[in-house]
């Protein structure tokens, strides 16, 4: 099998299925006292991961120089926006009981969901955007510059973690550190192609 | 110290304890599992699943509990109870704020062995006649246990309803004869960084945890210090051996397990206040109208609810304290 085909064969479905299974466990699991609560932090996490999933997969393909990763972004990125819409639904629907006041509200006075709602609509147009149709249609440069929305989507991902947790910064600094790394990882493409030969990869293109 | 002894009631006639309080669970599972069959195979699942993977610090707190008469049953109940129903044990005992046994909602629950409660004394300071270092069966001598069924509501707006064991502040404090000095009470919790790794660690709180009230609101009838809860002494998770339950303020203000109290001259500075004084205040009353800075104090969520209820102002107990506050500003004074 060639290496595309490892991808999109394998890994692929694989990757496909292991991305819903935080969800899946989340649901199973005992939600304790306050369930609502539970379903929103955890819905909230996975969003973010999955969106710092997404961004990894470029810097690992200069690494690697294994072009084929690509293949499995958009469907990474479509699963942050897919937790990304389960947590704000559950925000909406369950936690607010689709009060549109209280919503409306709380977008207007909560600097964190400020912040969480411009997030969650900085996905849309990334989610509507991301079929070959859509690639086709705005052609590769306005793609490519519409889609660098997702940076300020991961930092406001980030800052509305830190703005609602009462007292232990630990988590929200650890996601912002890792979000630093992976801007990091995305500067000087030459170094990386450099450290990318001195770490021995096989050069793009390689077929077994 | 007195125990009121149960009233001979014959043994068929007595639910057991734990039948009594699962009722409403029984009844919402039934309920659910109507539900959850008719509308998706989403409730079944759940159900079946979180039957798979087991839950954690819920189900260690379902086997704790107690069932069957607890050693407080038949305490008499305190005038100001509340009708409404108590909250479920195993919410109420999982679902914790205790930093000192970590961060997490469930892990005061998980940690809970590290408290150590046998032996403990109260340590009596300032402003009083009878300062002194007293063993626990001493500071509780001679005191009379009630019921105390009070709503209990976190700044985090969530809520619950908790059958206390306890008594009047008032009634201790008395004792020790505060002096004209004495303008406010100061409460501290153990210090054991030993015993309780995260009282090592710099950055979540400054320990010992202390909280304070103004005299006339210690000496205030719904001021309580608990020993117990749904008929058993306090689960270390919630505070024990002994606990302030002050029902018309935010829940950080019910200091747990405490080693000393202190009548002071000036005010003291509570430890959320220290953290985080524009959000956390000194009387940190129940105040629908006056919000948190990052979220809305107008609703609270009751624990083991869906749909979130109002915020009574001073917790719905106006007609008992609202006079201590009388023309102050309540959103300055937060």
């Amino acid at each position: 099998m060639t290496r595309v085909q490892v991808i999109t064969r394998i890994v692929k479905p694989a990757l496909f299925l292991l991305c819903l299974l935080p969800l899946v466990l989340l649901l199973g699991s005992d939600l304790g006292a306050n369930p609502i609560q539970t379903l929103e932090r955890g819905t909230g996490d996975w969003a973010l991961r999955m969106l710092f999933i997404t961004l990894a997969v470029t810097p690992l393909q200069r690494l690697s120089g294994w072009n084929e990763l690509v293949r499995l972004r958009r469907m990474l990125g479509l699963y942050a926006f897919f937790y990304a819409l389960v947590h704000v639904g559950i925000y909406a629907i369950l936690d607010q009981g689709l009060s549109l006041s209280a919503i409306v509200e709380d977008i207007a006075k909560r600097p964190y969901i400020t912040v969480g709602f411009a997030v969650f609509v900085s996905l849309v147009p990334l989610a509507v955007t991301s079929t070959n149709a859509m690639m086709k249609r705005l052609g590769g440069r306005r793609w490519k510059r519409l889609h660098r929305i997702v940076y300020a989507s991961a930092i406001g991902g980030v800052l509305h973690f830190l703005w609602l947790v009462k007292a232990d910064l630990r988590e929200p600094l650890i996601y912002l550190a890792v979000l630093l790394l992976l801007f990091a990882l995305r500067l000087k493409p030459a170094h990386w192609q450099r450290l990318r030969i001195n770490l021995g990869f096989q050069g793009a293109g390689a077929t077994e | 110290m007195l125990i009121k002894k149960p009233q001979p009631i014959r043994p068929s006639e007595i639910t057991a304890e734990s039948v009594y309080r699962d009722r409403r669970r029984l009844l919402l599972g039934a309920g659910l599992a109507l539900a959850g069959a008719g509308l998706s195979g989403d409730g079944l699942a759940a159900g079946f699943l979180s039957g798979l993977f087991g839950g954690d610090e819920k189900d260690k707190a379902k086997e704790a509990m107690p069932d069957g008469l607890g050693k407080y049953y038949g305490s008499p109940k305190n005038a100001h109870s509340t009708s409404e129903e108590p909250s479920e044990y195993e919410d109420v005992t999982s679902y914790n704020n205790f930093y000192e046994l970590g961060i997490g909602k469930s892990d005061p629950a998980a940690n809970a062995e590290l408290l150590v409660t046998d032996p403990w004394s109260v340590r009596v300071e300032g402003e009083c006649e009878k300062p002194g270092n007293y063993a626990l069966e001493d500071f509780l001598k001679g005191i009379t246990l009630e019921e105390r069924i009070y709503r209990h509501r976190c700044v985090e707006a969530w809520s619950a309803v908790i059958p206390w064991i306890g008594f009047s502040l008032a009634e201790v404090l008395k004792r020790y004869q505060p002096t004209s000095k004495a303008k406010y009470v100061e409460f501290v919790t153990l210090y054991d960084p030993e015993r309780l790794p995260m009282q090592r660690r710099q950055g979540i709180l400054d320990w010992p945890y202390v909280e304070g009230l103004r005299i006339d609101e210690a000496m205030n009838p719904l001021a309580t210090l608990a020993v117990g809860m749904y008929n058993d002494p306090l689960p270390n998770q919630n505070g024990a051996p002994l606990r302030l339950v002050l029902p018309w303020k935010y829940g950080f203000k019910s200091i747990k397990s405490i080693v000393a109290i202190r009548f002071l001259e000036k005010q003291p500075i509570n430890t959320w206040n220290a953290l985080q004084p524009n959000e956390y205040g000194f009387y940190a009353n129940v105040n629908p109208a006056v919000d948190h800075p990052r979220w809305s104090q107008a609703r609270e969520r009751r624990l083991g609810e869906w749909s979130k209820r109002d915020t009574l102002p001073f917790n719905g107990y106006a007609e008992q304290v609202a006079g201590l506050y009388r023309g102050m500003d309540l959103a300055k004074f937060f």
